[in-house]
This record gives C-alpha cells, sequence and structure tokens, in this order.
C-alpha cells in the first residue's frame, strides 16, 4: 500500500546525480526546472502519503508503524547488521510533509532568487542532495540508518552554506558550521555505540517499544555514578543539539546565515535544524522510560536557549541574523517541550505540542525567511538601518511578512498562537520556573519580530541604489502559499494525529494561560510599536542606559570569543603546541635520523662499486674463502 | 674404481685447475683469457662431479649427465660471451676488461 515511499528519497538522488553529473552541459534553468518538477512530485507522494495514513483508513486505537520497505545494506556479523529502510509513523510522516513542502516551495522561490546567478546547477544539484539526505533521516528505521543521513545533511548543509565559495566569510562560516556539528556528532556516535552494546540492536521498532525489554541489560550498569542509559541518551542528544543549535554549540547558526537566503530558509530555519528535536523524539520512549534525568537536562538547555537567543535577537541589526536567533529561540521551545512531556494520553501534550510547534515553526520561519530573501533581493543589504519604508515598494512581502509575525508572535487564531499554547500548557503543568521563562520568550519574540517588521517596513526612506520593486511571481507564489499555511496550520488536528503513544486525545483551550501568552505578546507588539513605528532616539538612549549589558547582548555574549579563547588560547598552546613539538623533534626526528645515517653510510662507500668486474670476482672470491674457514674452524 | 689411482690425486688435480682459473679470472686483462678461465674452473668442477660419482657410486650416472650438461652450459655460455666481446671490441677498439666500467655509481 506504501510501497511508492521509497520514491520520495529517490527521485532527489536521481536528481542530484543527474543535474550534479551533467548540469554543466545544459541551460541553468533546465536544471532548475527539472529539480522543482522532481521535488513537485516527492510532495505530491508525501502529501499522498500523510493523507491516507492519517485519514484513509479510521483508526479506533494507535496509529501503527509501518515499514514497507527495509532491504539489508551491511552485515558485519550475525547481530551486527545494517538496514535501510522506509518507516512510517506519524511523525515521520509529518515531517515529509514538512520537508518536502518547504523543499518544494524553496525550490520554487530559487528560480526567481537566484537567477543569474554563477552556479545555478550546482545550487540545485545540493538542494535536492539536501532534500535526499533529509528524507532519508526522516524515515529511517534505525539508528544508524538516520546517523548515515544526519551527517550526509551536514555535508549538504556544509557545501550550501559556503555556496559563495568565494567569499572569505561563507567559507569560514560552512567550516565553522561543519566542525561544531561534526563534534557534537561525535558524542551522538558514541552515544549510538552505548546504546546498541546494550540492546543489541539499532531498530526504532525494538529501541523504542514501551515495555522496554531490550534494556534489561542496562539495569544497574552505572558509571561515573550515573547510569549508564543516562549517559548514552545525553551523549544522543549532544548530537541533537549540535544539529538543533542548542546551547553551548548553537554558535554555527548565526554564521551559517552566510549562505543564500533560500538555503537559510530550508535548513537554517525549517528542516535540518529540527532534526535534533526529531531525534529527541524518535527516541523519546527511550528517553522517557529509560533515562529522565537526561529529558530533564533536554528541558533546561532547550528553556535556557530560548530565552538565551530571544535576548541577543533584541539587539542584532542583520535581519537574517535576528531571524537565525529567533530560530534557535524556537528550537529552544521544542526541545523544551519535549524535555517537560510525559508519556501517554494528556500527559504526553509536551510532546504533541512539540512536533506541532515544529510544523507550525516550520511553515512560518521559512516565509520569514524567504520574505527576508526578497527584502534582501530588492534592497541588496541585510542591515536594517539601511531599510525602511518599504511597505509601499513591496506589498505582497510586506503582508506575507506581517502574517508571519504575527504567527509567531502568537497572535490568535494563527497557527503559532496554538502550537505555542500547547507548549505553555504543557510547560506550566510540569514546572513552574521553565514556564515562567518561556512566558517571558513569548513576549520578547514578539518585540523582536516586530522591531524587525517596523524597521524594514514603517519608517522613512533610505537612500536606495534603485527603486526597490516586488519580487516575481516565482519568490511571491512560495511566499504567499506558506503565509496560507502559517495561517491554517493550526486547525491541523494534531492531537489526535501526532502524540506520544500514537493514540488521540483531547485538548481545549486553557485560558489561564492563552490569555496571559496572548496579552504579552501583545505588549510585546505594543512596545516595538512605540519605539520603532517613527524614527526616534528612544532605542538609542535605551541601549545607552543598558550600556555594558547592550554591548554583551549585541556581542552575543562573547560565546564566540570564548570559544575562539578556548581553542586557540587554551588548547593550541597548551595541547596541540607540545603534541606538534613531539612529533616534530621524537617522532620525525628518529624517522629523518634513519634516512640521514643511510645516506652518510652510503656515501662512504660508494667508491667501492668501482664498475671493475675484476673487484668484484675478488671480494666474492674472498668472502667466500673467509667464510669457509669461518665455517671449518669454528662451527 | 680405476686401479691404483686414489680418489685424492684427481681431487688434487682438480683444486689445482680450479685456483689456476681463479687467479686467472682475477688477474688477467684480457677478456678472451678470462674466458677461458672460466672454462677451467667449469672443467675443474666436471672432473670433480665425475671422480665422486665414479669412487662413490659407481652404479649410478647422475654425476656424469651432470658433468655433460655443465659442458653444454659451458658451450652456450662460451657462444653468448664471445658475442658481448665482439660488441665490446666494436666498440671500444680493444678488449681490455679494465676499460669496461661504464656500470658503476
Amino acid at each position: 500500500m506504501y510501497n511508492y515511499t521509497i520514491l520520495i528519497p529517490l527521485i532527489p538522488l536521481v536528481i542530484f546525480l543527474v543535474t550534479g553529473l551533467l548540469g554543466m552541459k545544459w541551460k541553468p534553468i533546465i536544471s532548475g526546472l527539472l529539480g522543482t518538477t522532481g521535488l513537485g512530485i516527492s510532495w505530491v507522494l508525501s502529501v499522498m502519503t500523510a493523507i491516507t495514513y492519517f485519514f484513509g483508513s479510521h483508526h479506533e486505537g494507535a496509529f501503527e508503524t509501518i515499514i514497507p520497505f527495509e532491504k539489508l545494506w551491511l552485515t558485519f556479523s550475525e547481530t551486527l547488521q545494517i538496514k535501510m529502510g522506509v518507516l512510517l509513523d506519524p511523525i515521520s510522516v509529518m515531517m515529509l510533509v514538512v520537508v518536502t513542502t518547504i523543499s518544494f516551495m524553496v525550490h520554487i522561490y530559487s528560480l526567481g532568487y537566484m537567477h543569474g546567478e554563477k552556479g545555478f546547477q550546482r545550487f540545485y544539484a545540493f538542494l535536492s542532495l539536501f532534500t535526499f539526505s533529509m528524507l532519508g533521516l526522516v524515515i529511517a528505521t534505525n539508528i544508524f540508518q538516520m546517523y548515515i543521513f544526519w551527517e550526509l545533511v551536514g555535508v549538504s548543509s556544509f557545501l550550501l552554506i559556503g555556496f559563495y565559495y568565494q567569499k572569505p566569510s561563507a567559507v569560514a562560516a560552512s567550516k565553522k558550521a561543519f566542525i561544531v556539528t561534526r563534534f557534537a556528532d561525535f558524542g551522538f556516535l558514541i552515544g549510538i555505540l552505548i546504546l546498541s552494546f546494550i540492546t543489541k540492536t539499532f531498530d526504532f521498532a525494538k529501541l523504542t517499544n514501551p515495555d522496554g525489554a531490550v534494556f534489561a541489560n542496562a539495569a544497574g550498569m552505572s558509571f561515573m555514578g550515573i547510569s549508564v542509559m543516562t549517559w548514552a541518551m545525553v551523549l544522543v542528544f549532544m548530537g541533537g543539539a549540535g544539529k538543533s543549535a542548542m546551547f553551548p554549540l548553537h554558535i554555527w547558526l548565526p554564521d551559517a546565515m552566510e549562505g543564500p537566503t533560500p538555503v537559510s530558509a530550508l535548513i537554517h530555519a525549517a528542516t535540518m535544524v529540527v532534526a535534533g528535536v526529531y531525534l529527541v523524539a524518535r527516541l523519546f520512549v527511550v528517553y522517557h522510560f529509560q533515562a529522565p534525568d537526561a529529558l530533564e537536562i533536554i528541558a533546561y538547555v532547550g528553556g535556557f536557549t530560548s530565552l538565551f537567543a530571544a535576548v541577543i535577537a533584541i539587539t542584532q541589526h542583520d535581519i537574517k541574523r535576528v531571524l537565525a536567533f529567533s530560530t534557535l529561540s524556537q528550537l529552544g521551545y521544542m526541545m523544551l517541550s519535549l524535555g517537560v512531556s510525559g508519556y501517554g494520553g494528556e500527559e504526553g501534550l509536551g510532546y504533541m505540542a512539540s512536533m506541532f510547534h515544529l510544523f507550525t515553526h516550520a511553515m512560518f520561519k521559512a516565509l520569514l525567511f524567504l520574505a527576508a530573501g526578497s527584502i534582501i533581493h530588492a534592497v541588496h543589504s541585510n542591515y536594517m538601518y539601511e531599510m525602511g519604508g518599504l511597505r509601499k515598494y513591496l506589498p505582497i512581502t510586506h503582508i506575507t511578512f506581517l502574517i508571519a509575525c504575527l504567527t509567531i508572535a502568537g497572535v490568535p487564531p494563527l497557527s503559532g498562537f496554538f502550537s505555542k499554547d500547547e507548549i505553555l500548557v504543557a510547560a506550566f503543568n510540569h514546572n513552574k520556573i521553565l514556564f515562567g521563562v518561556e512566558f517571558l520568550v513569548a513576549g520578547l519574540t514578539a518585540f523582536y519580530m516586530f522591531r524587525l517588521y517596523f524597521n524594514i517596513f514603517w519608517g522613512k526612506d533610505r537612500h536606495y541604489h534603485h527603486t526597490p520593486h516586488e519580487s516575481p511571481l516565482t519568490m511571491t507564489i512560495p511566499l504567499m502559499f506558506l503565509a496560507f499555511a502559517s495561517i491554517f496550520s493550526g486547525f491541523l488536528p494534531f492531537h489526535s494525529m501526532v502524540t506520544s503513544d500514537k493514540m488521540h486525545f483531547d485538548t481545549h483551550l486553557h485560558l489561564a494561560v492563552a490569555v496571559p501568552s496572548v496579552l504579552i505578546g501583545l505588549i510585546g507588539i505594543a512596545f516595538a510599536w512605540l519605539l520603532y513605528k517613527k524614527e526616534s532616539k528612544v532605542p538609542e538612549k535605551l541601549a545607552k542606559q543598558f550600556g555594558i549589558l547592550y554591548t554583551a547582548t549585541y556581542n552575543k555574549f562573547y560565546i564566540d570569543e570564548i570559544y575562539l579563547f578556548v581553542t586557540k588560547k587554551i588548547i593550541f598552546n597548551y595541547i596541540s603546541r607540545p603534541v606538534a613539538w613531539f612529533d616534530r623533534h621524537i617522532v620525525d626526528a628518529f624517522m629523518v635520523g634513519i634516512g640521514t645515517v643511510t645516506e652518510k653510510i652510503s656515501y662512504r662507500i660508494k667508491g667501492m662499486q668501482s664498475g671493475q668486474l675484476q673487484h668484484y670476482a675478488f671480494m666474492f672470491v674472498a668472502g667466500v674463502l673467509i667464510l669457509a674457514l669461518v665455517l671449518v674452524y669454528y662451527i | 674404481m680405476i686401479e691404483g689411482i686414489p680418489i685424492q690425486h684427481f681431487l688434487i688435480v682438480s683444486t689445482i685447475m680450479f685456483f689456476i682459473g681463479i687467479a686467472g679470472f682475477i688477474m688477467r686483462r684480457n677478456l678472451i683469457t678470462i674466458l677461458m678461465a672460466i672454462e677451467l674452473i667449469l672443467n675443474s668442477v666436471n672432473i670433480n662431479f665425475v671422480i665422486f660419482n665414479r669412487y662413490l657410486y659407481p652404479d649410478q650416472l647422475q654425476g656424469h649427465f651432470f658433468a655433460i650438461f655443465v659442458v653444454g652450459i659451458a658451450a652456450a655460455e662460451a657462444s653468448v660471451a664471445i658475442a658481448l666481446i665482439i660488441n665490446i671490441y666494436r666498440k671500444l677498439k680493444n678488449i681490455d676488461v679494465e676499460n669496461v666500467n661504464e656500470l658503476r655509481y
């Protein structure tokens, strides 16, 4: 019934190979159209899958986990086998829809945005590679397959951030992103090894069985006073934190904005960065039953990241960086929501809310980025102080951007309101401190988004190189589609589709949480309106008032500098230097010494090779005689 | 068994021949003479083969056959060596072994 699902990732793979190998022989636009058409087919298939899965046959009980395709890929031993397959369950089906929708929109958008760029074909080839990897990741049937695709998305992210490879800052950003996420994946790999060592399996089907039979071995095993399962799951989370840019591994995401804007929308807002959230959701049963402490850590890391990023977002001037920090903050929300979730029914509200927010966030954040791309396309600048009064010139971008801002600020009845409300309720039920943090962040979010909005679209006109004009249809159609999705996706019945135990449960609006959260959002908007609607000196004065606090925030709390200090000053000086010295003066010197001695000796004795036959004969005979004498008289 | 002649006599003859050959090989300058010295060495060995065969295993023939092989190989070797010497002569206009020293460090 679901046999066609294997085509969903395979189509982008084929397109990647074809455009990658032959793209340069074609007109650029052919690559673009081919990629877009292919992705369109994948998108249709995914939506079809989702409809058949969620609505086709009416489910009384739980949604089943279906594996329509699975193939043995590598066999290391009888027990250690790696399979590749397709796994369909509520979250993977939902992710299929998210990934293909956003990717399809970005493909269409890039036809306009990247038009005339050098390397257009390369861009489309990489987009297809990324989509393939991401789809492979979400449908992984086992943790090892997930890890393989996990690395593949890392590579495609690296390639796309460094798309403008002649720009040193883009090269540096792509390296940074790759190294930081790779460092985190190291933890993920160790986590996988521990997990599979204990359970002797990679399959999600066995790992996430609520009875926990495969973890029988782990009982009582501990390391440094902490149970082995907690270690394993924290290490797995480390990988997720790297990809989802949780504090303190978040440093790569703002820099990743060096990539083309559609890439930021696809990879660094909607899909790849939620891979970490997806990973935790995928292994949620394991976290909840085997390592509740790890789940607690996840909740706090998520909460801290969301607050931290929201504060930084207020002070940034580069519109894409504001959006990047906003993404961080929203990812923090999702992580926190998973962290405070229980299992089954109402208890699992956090899980459902997290997935719900993942979905709505993908739509509105992709919209924000694409709209930002449209703005950058019009004014050729990333900085908001070079923008102003754009509402007259970019009507469609203006309206869609406003919708996205209202959505992320949680204004009802837009989708962000519903998902954020569920998260706040889940946090409220579980942990009052985290609820307080998230409540505050909701206000901050509204404030910085509308600071952005008013700065860009209101205020007085700046001096532009040419009159800004609305982007072509290829760019505005995705904006309109995503705006539509941002408005209405909140009405999707997630509580009967994507839940922790795959069973339906009833949710209702908690007015005690919803009303204050909407109010704080409106207060945030009002503040932004007061400060930024008209040109005024107030924001600068406020910045002066806060003084050092403002400077610290503007510089992202110097986290990058701390990293540089630790790596350059401490690790390079006190670890790498002695190691390099040892390598150069002991290991290398030994090898070089052998060579030098051989050379010196052979230089001395080379005269013995005289070319005189009779010398050789004499030496030979003399040698034989001496040997004969030795053998006769001494042995 | 050859009547009245003990094996040592033959061995002394072959040893003397062998060392004459070695001395000729090392000391002579003329390539043809060196070739002749090699023949001496080979023939001294042939004497040993035949004599040991005759004295130790009179009813077997391996030693004799080996000697015949050596004679055959020596003939072939001589022809190759003389061909080489002719070419050396054409190139250098003499056949002094000391002039053939191109192949060195």
